[in-house]
């Protein structure tokens, strides 16, 4: 399995589901060198044979061709193709065919400038309560701890877990500007706009531990360091993972028995 | 015919104009023409220095630039080192400056102003004066885009785009972009109904619509696309305009907390407003960068097959047909905003459609060819040259514009390698077989061949080096507009194709001296030829040379059709024979 995952062309597909968009840029690019070395070579050989010489003149009258009406027609024929049978139900199958909600890991990301906040529901699978007005350095997506569905949720920055096996649903947003969320390994990309949540999914199929996430929608003076992580994870590694995860949070919970002073100060965003 | 005759008369008949009438504030299509020519060209190769800066950085991130980092201060070079924030500026003024100020007013200013009127024999636009104001108001918003520089914080970092709220909260050279936009947006107004209205009501006797030359045509839908879309962005950049300096809150939501802190905008608008709004004036906008390069190959390709054009009745329907579609593709800028299933089918469907009569285009240019008696001179190289970087263009558009690819491919290097092969060795190859073609008619005498020929083969490398690696460094999943790929792991692989790009780039600007030197060269010692060198049928080359003041100094009929070549009697029939 240890194969390059990056080369200079499509990257490794490490999603279960996203393998049609890879199809499709494949079928499509055929298409596409096909009508491009046709009419190149078309183009070649009518420079030579038409080139103006001593002897030789343009015709008058113009022949009439019927090739370029068929190649016309086969043009549309293939462009509905591949718009009805093969983009469309991908596009559908990604956008609107989500899985339920309880067979799939939840998670909300939220972005800001220049990171990503990632936000699992914990034990009891219940995103707790959200407000702008709690959003400190230490606390990035302003989650209410005094919410009881809040109090076991887990944050991380820049570190994204997914396990294999079992449909990620994401649910999307910004805090200040419009980021995008673009996982090149997953054939993900969705807008994350601020005042909007947007739900996507999809399913990791390949583990490996240091696949990146980027943001594909200029942010700001950082925009190209807004790099995250993600780690696609066997089952029991995420497992393993989430305890980890837990047990901290407990210790943290422990070690501030007294509410922390409120901190405003954010350093990963200078302004 | 009568009216545009008396028009004509009173200029030129009675007393010579003052130098300052004659040459700054001319109501001279052609001055005006030539003055948007050169004020565009020295834009475009701004333009261009902007992004041989960033070229520095994307191919040695991180590394000191020698001389020129100094001398730009350290605001933008710290340490001699380029800030990601001078980044951004020079992203976001490279894609106006090309756009806005390089290729819009040389394609419509300036070939436009100077051939349009010549075309269908009128004595100068519909409204001379009008046409001066269109220049200058798009001079003052030249000149306050490069201002722009000098605000504190540097010019826009939005990019090109100015998406909110990224824009909305931007430094002070944003609200400055805003005020460019709005006299550059004006002047295109202005310009555009003085060419709906000058190709309408001031053809010559005998100059039907179909008996129109196909650059005049191309004009002409541009006009309306000018006149149609660049409205609603009007409107846009003030509403953006009042977000920044009068507190409302068009484009920005509730409950933002920006850098750690509340946002103090009162909320309720929404981002995705401006997108739709700058996208459609900007997909049209498109069509306004591509359609005048289309006429002007026409042209030159026709002139040089010496036979008619295959299929003129199809390329005009086609470029109607063209002009129309492009106001109904504008979101497909948008599919990862989290549209609905049914708007993202509806201008996926559009987009797919749009292309069927850009294939059609390229296919009349191509069988236009078959049975030529082909000239290779310097403007049939550049119009050949056209057509296949033309084509990588168009059909890079395809994986694009369907929405399941463009999940993968959306804002990466392929978008930019795309959109790059349809406007630099797309558009501009045009332009430059533009200038090469119509020069002696300004001058009375042609450029070097040789030198011609030296720009040609230095930029159709050059630029083929620039932007067919983009097409790979997408493909491998880079995002765009990134300060330093370098950081990623998925961009190893492709990275030292940066170094290639770049070379490409800079020795692309190297191939430009020969052009410029060329351009002011020739006009004194070019080699000295007639009123119409080309053996072209067109009116414009029925005028003296340069054309006067009035342009025809004895009253014109139009007979036939444009490109009347290779008849049994003539080799060549000029429209007004």
């Amino acid at each position: 399995m240890e194969q390059k995952p990056y080369g200079w062309w499509l990257p490794l597909n490490a999603s279960a589901n996203n393998a049609g968009i890879d199809q499709l840029i494949n079928i499509v690019h055929v298409f596409m060198a096909v009508l491009f070395v046709g009419w190149g070579v078309y183009l070649v050989y009518v420079l030579i044979r038409f080139r103006a010489r001593p002897g030789h003149k343009a015709y008058a009258v113009h022949k009439h061709f019927r090739l370029p009406t068929w190649l016309e027609v086969g043009v549309a024929i293939i462009e509905v193709v591949l718009l009805v049978f093969l983009s469309s139900p991908i596009w559908y199958r990604v956008k609107k065919e989500f899985p339920a909600e309880k067979d799939s890991v939840l998670i909300r990301i939220v972005a800001e400038q220049f990171a990503w906040n990632i936000h699992y529901p914990g034990k009891d699978g219940k995103f707790g309560r959200t407000r702008p007005e709690l959003v400190t350095s230490n606390n990035p997506v302003g989650l209410d701890r005094e919410d009881p569905d809040g109090k076991d949720d887990i944050t991380t920055i820049n570190n994204l877990h997914v396990p294999t096996g079992k449909p990620v649903i994401v649910y999307l947003s910004s805090k200040d500007v419009i980021h995008s969320l673009g996982i090149t390994v997953l054939r993900v990309k969705q807008d994350a706009i601020p005042g909007m949540t947007i739900p996507i999914w999809f399913e990791a199929a390949i583990p490996g531990q240091d696949f990146e996430i980027s943001c594909a929608q200029l942010c700001g003076l950082g925009h190209y360091r807004m790099k995250g992580m993600l780690a696609i994870d066997t089952p029991e590694q995420y497992t393993t993972w989430m305890t980890e995860q837990e047990k901290e949070l407990a210790a943290e919970n422990a070690a501030n028995a007294e509410p922390a002073p409120a901190d405003t100060s954010n350093e990963g965003s200078p302004k | 015919m009568s009216s545009h005759d008396t028009h004509a008369h009173s200029g030129h008949d009675h007393h010579e104009l003052s130098w300052l009438r004659k040459y700054v504030f001319s109501i001279d299509h052609k001055m005006i023409g030539i003055q948007y020519g050169l004020t565009s060209l020295c834009f475009l190769f701004f333009g261009f220095t902007l992004v041989m800066l960033m070229r520095w950085q994307l191919a040695f991130p991180g590394k000191e630039l020698p001389i020129i980092g100094k001398l730009l201060g350290e605001a933008a070079f710290p340490g001699g080192v380029m800030a990601p924030e001078f980044y951004n500026q020079l992203g976001a003024m490279h894609g106006t400056i090309m756009v806005f100020l390089g290729i819009v007013p040389l394609a419509v200013g300036a070939f436009g102003n100077y051939l349009l009127p010549l075309q269908i024999g009128a004595g100068d636009m519909a409204f001379p004066k009008l046409n001066m104001m269109s220049y200058w108001v798009f001079f003052m918003g030249g000149v306050t885009m490069l201002l722009s520089f000098l605000m504190p914080g540097g010019a826009a970092q939005s990019g090109w785009t100015s998406y909110p709220p990224l824009s909305d909260i931007a430094p002070a050279g944003q609200t400055v972009w805003l005020l460019g936009m709005v006299f550059l947006i004006t002047s295109s107004l202005l310009g555009s109904v003085n060419f709906i209205v000058t190709a309408i009501q001031l053809r010559v006797k005998g100059m039907s619509f179909f008996r129109m030359p196909i650059f005049t045509w191309c004009q002409l839908v541009t006009a309306f696309l000018l006149l149609l879309a660049f409205p609603p962005l009007e409107a846009a950049s003030v509403l953006q305009l009042m977000d920044r300096v009068a507190g409302t809150s068009f484009f920005m939501p509730t409950g933002l907390v920006i850098s750690g802190e509340q946002s103090h905008f009162a909320g309720g608008g929404n981002p995705l407003l401006w997108q739709h709004l700058f996208w459609f004036l900007a997909h049209p906008e498109v069509y306004v960068l591509i359609l005048p390069a289309v006429g002007i190959v026409a042209e030159v390709l026709t002139t040089n097959t010496r036979k008619p054009l295959y299929g003129y009745n199809t390329l005009v329907y086609s470029v109607i047909f063209l002009g129309f579609m492009s106001f109904v593709v504008w979101a497909h800028h948008m599919f990862m905003t989290g549209m609905g299933t049914t708007l993202s089918s509806f201008f996926q469907a559009t987009t797919m459609i749009i292309s069927i009569p850009s294939v059609i285009i390229v296919t009349t240019f191509l069988l236009t060819l078959w049975g030529a008696s082909i000239r290779f001179n310097v403007p049939m190289l550049f119009a050949l040259a056209f057509l296949p970087m033309f084509a990588i263009g168009g059909l890079t558009g395809l994986p694009l514009g369907l929405t399941a690819s463009d999940i993968y491919l959306h804002d990466t290097y392929y978008v930019i390698g795309h959109f790059h092969y349809v406007v630099a060795p797309g558009t501009l190859f045009a332009m430059f077989a533009g200038i090469y073609h119509w020069y002696p008619k300004l001058s009375g005498r042609k450029m070097s061949e040789f030198w011609g020929k030296v720009h040609f083969w230095g930029s159709f490398v050059c630029m083929n080096g620039i932007f067919m690696p983009m097409l790979f460094v997408g493909m491998a999943g880079v995002s765009r507009r990134l300060y330093d790929m370098s950081l990623y792991a998925h961009a190893k692989a492709v990275f030292p194709l940066n170094i290639v790009m770049s070379v490409s780039a800079w020795s692309l600007a190297c191939f430009q001296i020969p052009f410029i030197l060329n351009l002011f060269i020739s006009w004194r010692k070019g080699q000295k030829v007639g009123d119409n060198p080309w053996d072209c049928t067109t009116l414009e080359w029925a005028t003296p040379t340069p054309p006067p003041h009035g342009n025809f100094t004895h009253p014109v009929e139009v007979h036939r059709g444009p490109y009347e070549y290779a008849g049994d009697e003539a080799e060549f029939v000029p429209q007004n024979v």
